[in-house]
């Protein structure tokens, strides 16, 4: 089978810093890492590709330097990767780069082998809209299977894929058909650690390089700044908080006493909620 | 799968190792590096200021893409008591040249760029791998393991850059530990200050840089010192002292840097600014006797893990890349000439050191770290204050005559030490200096 991993290259949030004087998120200097979400998605594909064999390719769209995140995801064993780079993608929104992306997977399929499933994270750390993933399945009309926790059968004959999607209040398993799209949740799985051999296979690889016209991307009015509705009006530091917040002293308490005491502490503070609560719950 | 065969394997890739595997990568060796950190540099801290002459040996172009961040115009070295420092400044017009000679650096940002250029240069490096073992057959040294699954990886000839704190080479029995007094522990912090404050409170423009060297009570008499160097828009701040010395006293290195950042002379020159970045690190400060045997059968040692640093003069790095680009260099002879990489014939790297800056001044100081250890409650404690008192007498006009204060000053200083004692620490330092 072949499952395409779509990653992004996002600063590391642990290190990001804000220029003290303009406010603005300081790029350069801070190290880049894979999107954390996006190893959950290699290491669930690779672990298909273990059981039922075929090849994993990942693809990134990003500046040239992202050409590091996936050399690291060669590291782990990923079988193929595809570079998709042009000043053209420039200041793409989710809607662009939804488009940008499927057209490079639909030509993945013809260059390579026929995918049977693309996986992405549930979302990126910079971005957190979580819409890229589900704008490909759209787009390339795929089985959309999102916040999935894990991947239980995949029967390549029937073409159909059993997984477990972690919705409130419970887990949801779901059968669907290929080809589709998951996403995946954090914590689902833990990525490997190539061997020496492969990492040096890796240090090795030729990255597969596309710009727009070799990844058979042909409306351009839908990529980059153009393709783009979203408008970034502002970006700013929320202020603090100005409400402090109270520690309630509950030593010795019984829990129905603790449960008085919070209360008694909330009506104190907000007199007027009592009433309101009742007359939202009267309707 | 039969194990893979490198000419050179380089571990590590700070300056050391990534001067080694550049030279030998552009004269055509197969080099693979290996890299225990997310990305070189992610493990490598410095103050960090980088010494022109020794990288233009390397690559000599660097100035088109390396990322610098200020030339050196202005020198302060300071010696100082809890209130105040007397201090020799040495600015000059003359460090603006077309070259300059030295710079202050960012090191996750300089060594990404210096990693790159090795790579470019055909070396092939592997990331986030601990190699773990050197692997010997019949003495000699044949390869190494690493901490990924699989087998050794075979080279001709093994180059540790492992840095200070290298287990490589100590696990293997070929180099002993480094001794708490033969290494010092420092901390700094990366204070942010928009550039334009930055140039006004030091005096600079444009890429102008300055750097404090400063030494005194601030180490509470320990041997150390504490530095701050103005980068493009924060300045790097920090203090360090011989571990042996923190062991003694039980003193935290971040208390003397806390100290060192109230004090009146430094607190105005990072007032306002943010801490986003703070680091500690080893450095091997033991000179010239400290310096362990660099090569044998099939391996050698380069950079902070041969102990090549000056304290004196706070070069590192410099020696760092010398000692790389030179090792690379003998091996490169030995390898033309289709010969054994014995430890008799890797003795050409050390002939070439002995050559060398490097060698000769180590040399030049190799008694001085006996002579800072043996006299830091002085150094570092009672002479700077001494020296303070004395220039404040000297400059105070307070109607008393000169002639009385100058007795004054010499009193304060017999009575301290003793005109022997005195004269035994000048000796000491004379000699530990030539």
């Amino acid at each position: 089978m072949h499952l395409v991993v779509c990653i992004k290259q996002v600063p590391d949030s642990a290190q990001i810093r804000v220029h003290p004087v303009t406010n603005t998120i300081m790029r350069q200097g801070v190290p880049t890492i894979i999107n954390p979400y996006d190893l959950f998605a290699i290491e669930a594909a690779l672990r298909l590709r273990d059981k039922h064999g075929g090849k994993v390719t990942v693809l990134t769209m990003g500046p040239p330097m992202a050409e590091d995140s996936l050399r690291r995801a060669l590291t782990y064993g990923v079988d193929r990767a595809v570079l998709l780079t042009d000043r053209a993608f420039a200041g793409s929104d989710t809607l662009a780069t939804s488009y940008a992306l499927s057209q490079a997977i639909l030509k993945i399929g013809q260059t390579y082998e026929p995918v049977d499933i693309v996986f992405t994270g549930k979302q990126t750390i910079d971005g957190d809209t979580a819409q890229v993933g589900p704008g490909i399945a759209k787009r390339l009309d795929l089985q959309q299977l999102t916040y999935v926790s894990g991947v239980n059968e995949v029967n390549l004959e029937g073409k159909t894929i059993t997984v477990e999607r972690r919705a409130e209040g419970g887990v949801q398993i779901l059968k669907s058909n290929l080809p589709c799209l998951i996403t995946m949740l954090e914590g689902t799985n833990e990525i490997r650690r190539g061997s020496i051999d492969v990492a040096l296979a890796a240090a090795r690889a030729e990255i597969v390089t596309w710009n727009a016209a070799a990844a058979g991307v042909a409306e351009m009015g839908k990529c980059g700044l153009k393709g783009s509705p979203t408008v970034v009006k502002r970006v700013f530091a929320p202020s603090p908080r100005a409400d402090k917040a109270k520690i309630i002293d509950i030593g010795g308490l019984t829990p129905d006493a603790i449960a008085t005491k919070t209360l008694d502490e909330i009506f104190n503070r907000l007199p007027t909620i009592e009433k309101e609560l009742t007359a939202m719950a009267q309707g | 799968m039969p194990a893979e065969k490198f000419d050179v394997i380089v571990v590590g890739a700070g300056p050391a190792g990534n001067s080694c595997a550049y030279t030998l990568a552009k004269r055509g060796l197969k080099v693979l590096q290996i890299e225990r950190g997310e990305y070189p540099g992610s493990k490598n801290v410095q103050g960090a200021i980088m010494y022109a002459n020794m990288l233009e040996k390397i690559i000599p172009d660097f100035r088109d893409d390396a990322p610098l961040e200020r030339h050196l115009i202005e020198q302060r070295l300071w010696y100082m008591d809890d209130s105040s420092y007397t201090g020799v400044h040495y600015r000059s017009d003359d460090f603006n040249e077309e070259a300059p000679n030295r710079y202050t650096i960012i090191r996750a940002q300089f060594d990404k760029w210096f990693s790159k250029k090795v790579q470019e240069a055909g070396a092939l490096l592997i990331l986030e791998t601990t190699v773990t073992d050197l692997c010997f057959s019949g003495g000699k040294v044949i390869g190494v393991k690493t901490d990924r699954a699989g087998g050794t990886i075979l080279a001709d000839v093994v180059v540790m850059a492992e840095g200070v704190n290298g287990v490589l080479g100590t696990k293997a029995g070929l180099r002993p530990r480094p001794k708490p007094d033969t290494v010092a522990l420092a901390v700094k912090e990366m204070h942010f200050l928009p550039s334009d404050v930055i140039e006004s409170r030091f005096n600079i423009s444009g890429d102008e840089g300055v750097v404090i060297e400063a030494a005194g009570t601030i180490t509470r008499g320990m041997a150390g010192t504490g530095f701050l160097y103005t980068n493009k828009e924060s300045i790097s701040i920090g203090i360090g002292c011989l571990v042996s010395d923190f062991a003694l006293t039980g003193k935290a290195p971040y208390e003397l840097l806390e100290d060192f950042k109230k004090h009146p002379a430094v607190a105005p020159l990072i007032a306002g600014a943010e801490v986003k970045e703070y680091a500690a690190h080893l450095i091997p400060e033991g000179g010239y006797n400290a310096v362990p045997q660099l090569f044998g059968d099939g391996w050698v040692i380069v950079g902070d893990a041969g102990q090549f640093v000056n304290a004196v003069h706070r070069e590192g790095s410099n020696l760092a890349m010398t000692t790389g680009r030179i090792a690379a260099e003998a091996i490169f002879q030995i390898k033309s000439r289709k010969d054994k990489f014995s430890a008799e014939n890797l003795s050409l790297y050390q002939k070439m050191l002995e050559q060398s800056f490097v060698m000769k001044d180590l040399k030049k100081y190799k008694r001085l770290p006996d002579f800072m250890h043996g006299a830091r409650d002085r150094l570092f404690g009672s002479y700077p204050e001494l020296v303070s008192k004395a220039a404040q007498n000297w400059f105070r006009v307070d109607g008393k005559d000169k002639k009385s204060k100058e007795k004054e000053i010499v009193r304060s200083f017999v009575k301290a030490r003793g005109v022997r004692g005195l004269a035994s620490d000048a000796w000491k330092l004379a000699r530990s200096w030539r």
